[in-house]
């Protein structure tokens, strides 16, 4: 029987059925963060449980901290609490801690693939939703609530229904100034933010064979901006070289073992998939979302629609069939576990080299690990970045969510490479545009909605 | 988690499609790392508008909430079930949930009921029809929902997920009692995958 390889995965991990459809899963990594980490470990364990394999779980904190320059956790002294918690109670159970300015800290979903605590084949559960972004090694990985996170840490397990499987396919060549970040907004804008709900999605096809790994890492993203708890994409030749070397990745024979394992995951030729989707990348040009929600998005060269949703367009203070390009813009945020890797960096540097950005805008950069950081400022990028104007920041999820004391001003317009641009995101009344990183440092160089290919 | 068996109550016409966790609990409300307090912040920015219709007298005690397609989509906050229940909402109706939603609703005696738009919309203007007076019954026991006027719409919901939800059982008990077989899949993989065991010893 020709198997999906999100069949084979989830096949391995079934530790036993459990009746009406439900089987239980082993899991082979939990990540944990700030928002919910250290609440989670001191809910267990006062219900009487214990981390049942704490070599098996990671914890960084990431959302609520500031992302200022020689920032501390301390720095925003609401999260402080949620810092320390997450750190005493990963002391206490034993396991792996990534603490700020150390190397291994960032993003939840950028520091996991960095130091290779996913791999492909494996099933990862983290609290929070972009937990799937980690399937673009090939691994099964999503995100669950605070209780079922609590069974996670008691037992490594999680009881799950199977979902349906899609595939969606990419076929023919990005087109120039298209990135990952648009193929997925396309994809959302086409198929809708339901289309994938009780799916594991596949990306396929040879648009997406020719993504590196990071970019692979931000379609897969945006999959439960579409609905799905899991994205992922086949891992091959670009995954492996990616991965050997890193900090958590199998050595030496356990490495060969591991790589002979991978190269069988890949979906079986006949395999079926419920749900077949087929892009052409003839279609697919730079992507800027119009109003709050992610499939509220159109090309660049594009307008809002006539039959747009009223309440969107009030708050985004925007009209329908009004042209995009040409929209003033008063932030850019570069950053957030979709584009704050080494290849955004680059993508963004490259169009700010010898500009400045518009002096009414307040532009944004904050490396999504301290890896990411260390490579970009030993490359020179921060430089780029600080001498077009932008700051350069600590890593963390910063703008993206607004839980760290940082904000866009109400009424503010940001162009944003993060995933959300829901009504108060990014603070009270702030007015989101999702983007990839050139297109988001395109708008800040132009000081408004800019196409990136004019560049 | 709390047992759900039937609830009786006026329901709160939300009628909108994808309602996020974001706008069901702005996240800011959510950094003091409790899970009790958070109903008065259920909705928060939406209850900013004196129009909105969790501000009206007649829904103020709703224990039931109709709304559109996907609701609860989005971030997978738990703290999104936990304003709702604590604002007094026990259920939820709408054609669709988002994912993660769906199953913390479960987690904690939220129940989530899956029905075609149609008849939520029928629920909607029943309710609407009477104001202050109408009621509608969630009866989970008998899985059906009985409108305002005494229609009655049987739902389904997962056999496993109900038996629970009668019976307010703890998941991570119910899994202990598979301690034996962890145990023995632990075993296998562990000669099998060894790669995915050495590299986090
Ligand atoms: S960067 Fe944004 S989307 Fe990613 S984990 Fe942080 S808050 Fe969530």
């Amino acid at each position: 029987m020709p198997r999906t390889m999100f069949d084979k995965i989830w096949d391995q991990h079934v530790v036993t059925e459990l009746g009406d459809g439900w089987s239980l899963l082993y899991l082979d990594r939990i990540l944990i963060h700030d928002l919910s980490g250290g609440r989670a470990i001191r809910e267990i364990t006062e219900a009487g449980h214990s981390v049942a394999e704490p070599r098996k779980v990671f914890a960084v904190p990431d959302h609520a901290v500031s992302s200022a320059p020689g920032r501390s956790a301390a720095t925003f002294k609401t999260g402080e609490a949620l810092e320390k918690s997450l750190r005493e109670y990963s002391a206490k159970a034993g396991v792996h801690y990534f603490g700020l300015g150390a190397r291994g800290h960032g993003i939840v979903h950028v520091m996991a693939p960095e130091l290779a605590i996913v791999l492909p084949g494996v099933t990862l559960a983290c609290g929070d939703s972009h937990t799937c972004t980690n399937g673009g090694v090939g691994a099964m990985a999503f995100g669950i609530g605070a209780s079922e996170l609590g069974h996670a840490l008691a037992t490594q397990t999680l009881p799950q229904r199977k979902p349906k499987r899609m595939r969606i396919r990419y076929e023919g060549v990005r087109g120039a100034g298209v990135t990952a970040k648009d193929m997925i907004l396309a994809a959302i804008g086409r198929f809708g933010t339901a289309a994938g709900t009780g799916y594991a999605i596949e990306y396929a096809g040879s648009a997406v064979r020719a993504l590196s790994l990071e970019q692979r890492l931000t379609l897969c993203n945006l999959s439960i901006e579409m609905g799905a708890k899991v994205g992922m994409v086949a891992p091959d030749d670009v995954t492996f070289a990616y991965l050997e070397g890193r900090d958590f990745a199998p050595k030496g024979r356990a490495w060969e073992a591991a790589l002979a394992d991978w190269r069988a995951l890949p979906s079986d030729d006949d395999a079926v998939f419920d749900t077949d989707h087929v892009i052409d990348m003839a279609d697919v040009a730079p992507q800027i979302t119009w109003g709050t929600s992610p499939e509220h998005v159109a090309p660049i060269t594009g307008r809002v629609p006539d039959n747009a949703d009223a309440a969107a367009l009030e708050y985004i203070g925007l009209r329908a069939g009004q042209a995009l390009a040409g929209t003033k813009v008063d932030w850019v945020f570069i950053g957030s576990c979709t584009n704050s890797r080494l290849s955004d960096l680059r993508d963004a540097a490259a169009v700010l080299r010898g500009r400045r950005v518009a002096p009414h805008v307040t532009a944004w950069v904050v490396p999504g690990s301290e890896i990411v950081k260390q490579q970009a400022e030993s490359e020179g990028l921060h430089r780029a970045f600080l001498d077009a104007g932008f700051e350069w920041r600590e890593p963390g999820c910063a703008l993206c969510v607004a839980a760290n004391g940082e904000s866009v001003p109400a009424g503010a317009r940001c162009v944003s490479t993060s995933n959300r641009n829901f009504v108060g995101r990014q603070g009270t009344g702030a007015r989101t545009h999702l983007a990839s990183p050139a297109m988001a440092a395109a708008a800040a160089l132009a000081g408004e909605m800019v196409d990136v290919r004019r560049f | 988690m709390d047992a759900f068996k039937t609830v009786t109550s006026v329901a709160i016409p939300l009628m909108r499609a994808n309602v996020d966790t974001d706008v069901i609990i702005p996240i800011q409300r959510l950094l003091g790392g409790t899970r009790q307090g958070l109903g008065p912040y259920a909705f928060e920015r939406m209850r900013a508008d004196p129009e909105f219709l969790l501000n009206r007298a007649e829904y103020k005690d709703g224990a039931i909430m109709l709304a559109a397609e996907n609701f609860g989509c989005g971030s997978s906050r738990e703290g999104a079930v936990w304003a709702l229940m604590g604002m007094g909402v026990r259920c939820v109706i709408a054609p669709s949930f988002g994912d993660i939603f769906f199953a913390n609703c479960f987690q904690n005696g939220l129940l989530p009921v899956r029905l075609p738009i149609e008849d939520v919309r029928r629920i909607a203007a029943e309710t609407e029809a009477a104001p202050g007076n109408a009621r509608t019954t969630v009866d989970l026991e008998r899985m059906v929902v009985v409108t305002p006027t005494g229609a009655e719409i049987p739902f389904t919901t997962d056999p496993r997920k109900r038996d629970a939800m009668l019976h307010g059982l703890d998941d991570i008990s119910l899994t202990k009692r598979h301690a034996d077989a962890i145990a023995t899949w632990r075993a296998r993989d562990a000669t099998a995958r060894a790669w995915a065991w050495d590299s986090v010893r």
